[in-house]
């Protein structure tokens, strides 16, 4: 201490926070479900591997829901907007979303994009995330459920594995299931699997190439977009999108 | 890897802590992660000790807890062991993380000159 101001001494102050470190991701997350249940759009954050058929799920699920559900989406990537125009291609207003580096989507690039699309009009909205079965998981994006497109290549394992990414899927999509006749796989390990990570799975079979369980995920979008919270909710705020 | 992103978040948060007590520097940071958090805590450190310089956090040593994975029933809370079927043996109700998927901020501990 100085001796003639007593100046010069320091404490070790304890600040008690208890604070979630995403909680500014998670306020903005909120703050783009509030969006969408407003304007009464679902939205839909669909992850999983690269290659794990995404793309092709939403190309499929277009089809079906041609002139009857108006679809938009967003694809992250690290580089190229090839899976938003494919999805254009489909008839899905899409944008993409190049992340550069970042192998995750989160609340704040979801919202950017919205800022350049028109999406109130859509009834539902795809969150393509960036094709990667471990960071998309924890980035919370306002979406109404979590949707995770799962391969049959891509080994029984997987679910095990990559426990974070499953613990919070609402439903998986089994993909490509078109390829079993020539593969090994074991399709009773993959639910047994899920069933040690999910407390409630729910899988759907799907095959991007030939349209197989397509109407069963379509079916399965359509109760969630009857069971979502109505448009009671206070206005998230007053700027438009 | 999002580690570097978690990190970020973390700076941030400190730094808007750090606004209410001008002059101080931290000295410690305590942080809870959970296992099923998504969060590989070696490379949690290594991110940190990376991004830390020239922020807020220059000074500050990490403390990490790792909190494991707790599963319990939604409706008995009897506890559903990791590697289990995620249901209920008793009432067949879908378990729940009781613990084990949280990133904490818990604490800071800063050094505030004595004026």
């Amino acid at each position: 201490m100085c001796d003639v101001c007593g100046c010069g001494d320091s404490e070790l102050v304890p600040v008690e926070l208890q604070a979630h470190v995403l909680a500014d991701n998670d306020a903005r997350a909120g703050h783009l479900r509030q969006h969408f249940v407003e304007a009464g759009v679902l939205a839909i954050n669909l992850m999983g591997s690269p290659g794990a058929g995404k793309t092709a799920v939403l190309e499929q699920t277009a089809r079906v829901f041609a002139g009857t559900q108006r679809l938009g989406g967003v694809s992250g990537d690290l580089a190229t907007d090839r899976d938003a125009r494919r999805l254009e291609a489909a008839g899905i207003t899409a944008r993409a979303i190049t992340t550069g580096s970042a192998c995750h989507l989160d609340a704040r690039m979801v919202h950017d994009a919205l800022h350049h699309m028109t999406w109130r009009e859509l009834d539902m909205f795809f969150i393509e995330n960036v094709g990667n079965l471990v960071c998309p998981a924890i980035y919370d994006l306002g979406q109404a459920a979590n949707v995770v497109a799962l391969s049959v290549t891509e080994g029984e394992d997987k679910p095990i594995k990559y426990p974070v990414m499953f613990k919070n899927a609402d439903l998986v999509l089994l993909t490509k299931i078109d390829l079993l006749p020539y593969l090994d796989v074991d399709l009773a390990a993959i639910h047994d699997g899920l069933s040690r990570v999910m407390p409630d799975p729910r899988v759907i079979s799907v095959s991007g190439k030939t349209g197989e369980g397509i109407a069963e995920w379509c079916a399965w979008l359509e109760a969630h977009q009857r069971a979502r919270p109505l448009r009671s909710v206070a206005p998230a705020h007053a700027h438009h999108h | 890897m999002h580690e570097y992103s978690i990190v970020s978040a973390l700076v941030d948060q400190v730094q808007h802590q750090l606004a209410a007590h001008p002059g101080a520097i931290v000295r410690r940071i305590n942080v809870r992660i959970g296992e099923l958090a998504g969060v590989e805590i070696e490379l949690f450190r290594t991110a940190f000790e990376t991004f830390r310089d020239r922020t807020v956090c220059a000074g500050a040593e990490l403390a990490i807890e790792a909190v494991p994975a707790h599963w319990q029933c939604v409706r008995c809370t009897r506890p559903i062991a990791a590697g289990a079927v995620l249901r209920c043996p008793e009432c067949g109700r879908p378990a729940r993380l009781a613990t084990g998927g949280e990133i904490i901020l818990e604490r800071i501990e800063m050094e505030v000159p004595d004026v």
